[in-house]
């Protein structure tokens, strides 16, 4: 894997390389080198498997985080690519030319955090959302709960309890007094 | 009244079916539901009883509560001691078990089963979810209550209910049945049009007849 990496380092900007497990490595790349290095990895560093396709919402820094998880089946390690795109008008380059199922993940990306991959398949279908209008459900500044009240109706009384208080109330009155925590064997 | 008059009040009594094509709404019935009146009591008395012996449920798992008909189905819990039977296809079948949280997508063909399901029919909600939510109360997909777009004659609380509670919830509906108050499909039928603005509400692509007979 260092063999790996340190190509990598040599052809492309690579930041801050990280060392999960044995089995699991994570590397951040600049968006214009993506294809290259993701092309690289597949053809040359082995790693012939895209396990996933996944966008984390970094609203505080105006952008989306793409991971795209790839896999070595010889040398059995994980390899997570992370990108960083523009939040504003999101758009990404189309993987599905190195992996042809990856035009399920940016389907379900489209739908769901409204990143567009021109000439992916089927990108502008709907993945599981049907007749959606609103802005994308996975966009953090999208509030799930008043778009709840809004649309479905809400039955009244309904009350929340904390469950930490409530169980300290109602079940284990004894349990914080007794000193082994209210266990009697072992 | 005028004939003519009466001709126009019928005409404005069928339903559009706006979500169809002009070729598909030769397909589909126009006809709103009718409210079914009791027979002679002592005859609906006698029906009522047969109805309650021979329960079948659709075989349709709309949420993770699905998960309990299994067990409810196969040896441990054994629901045909009680007569209970699961059918394939709503044509077939009296009672629609919604088990769980319904999602905007499920709701869809929740209506559109109730729709097909042959009368007498009843409606047991199961699980938290279909009462106010549950866990799902805040969520922009999953409806909150059940009962806004189709009639529901027994809720199963719990979150999930285990067998047990759902053949008490089959005793109880039993008993209703017995007794002549589970008058869903009239209910569905006298507000049908609130039923269906409820339901048009939620469903953005309503591309199915507005009333699936």
């Amino acid at each position: 894997m260092e063999e790996i990496l340190k190509e990598l380092k040599q052809r492309f900007s690579i930041k801050d390389p990280e060392k999960k497990r044995d089995d699991l490595h994570f590397v951040k790349i600049e968006k214009k080198d993506t294809i290259a290095v993701l092309t690289y990895l597949k053809h040359y560093g082995g790693f012939t498997h895209l396990a996933f396709l996944q966008a984390v919402d970094r609203i505080e820094d105006e952008k989306f985080q793409l991971t795209y998880m790839l896999y070595n089946y010889k040398l059995k390690i994980n390899l997570a690519v992370k990108v960083l795109i523009e939040r504003y008008q999101a758009e990404m380059t189309s993987i599905h030319k190195l992996w042809a199922h990856a035009w399920q993940y940016q389907r379900e990306l489209k739908e769901m955090f409204g990143i567009n991959f021109p000439g992916s398949p089927r990108v502008d279908e709907s993945f599981v959302l049907e007749g959606w209008s609103e802005k994308p459900p996975m966009r953090r500044d999208f509030d799930t709960l008043e778009y709840s009240t809004k649309t479905y109706y809400q039955r009244p009384g309904r009350s929340t309890n904390d469950p930490k208080k409530y169980m300290k109330k109602k079940l284990y009155k004894n349990f914080a007094k007794s000193p082994d925590n209210g266990r009697k064997n072992g | 009244m005028k004939k003519k008059d009466i001709n126009k009040i019928e005409q404005e009594m069928k339903l559009a079916n706006s979500g169809l094509s002009e070729k598909e709404k030769t397909l589909f019935s126009n006809a709103r539901p009718a409210p079914v009146k009791p027979l002679n009591k002592y005859l609906e008395k006698f029906l009522n009883w047969a109805r309650a012996e021979s329960l079948w449920i659709l075989g349709y798992g709309t949420g993770c509560g699905a998960i309990e008909l299994r067990p409810l189905m196969t040896s441990r819990f054994d629901i045909f001691r009680y007569g209970i039977a699961p059918r394939p296809t709503p044509r077939q079948s009296s009672v629609f078990i919604i088990g769980g949280y319904a999602s905007l997508k499920t709701i869809k063909r929740i209506v559109r089963s109730y729709e097909q399901m042959q009368g007498p029919k009843f409606v047991i909600a199961l699980g938290s979810c279909t009462i106010n939510g549950g866990m799902y109360y805040d969520s922009y997909y999953t409806i909150n209550r059940i009962d806004h777009y189709i009639p529901v004659d027994i809720y199963v609380a719990g979150c999930m209910p285990r067998p047990e509670s759902l053949i008490a919830g089959f005793d109880k509906l039993k008993e209703n049945i017995k007794a002549g108050e589970c008058d869903g499909m009239n209910r569905y039928a006298e507000n049908f049009d609130w039923y269906k603005n409820n339901q048009k509400k939620i469903i953005k692509d309503w591309d199915m007849p507005d009333y699936n007979w």
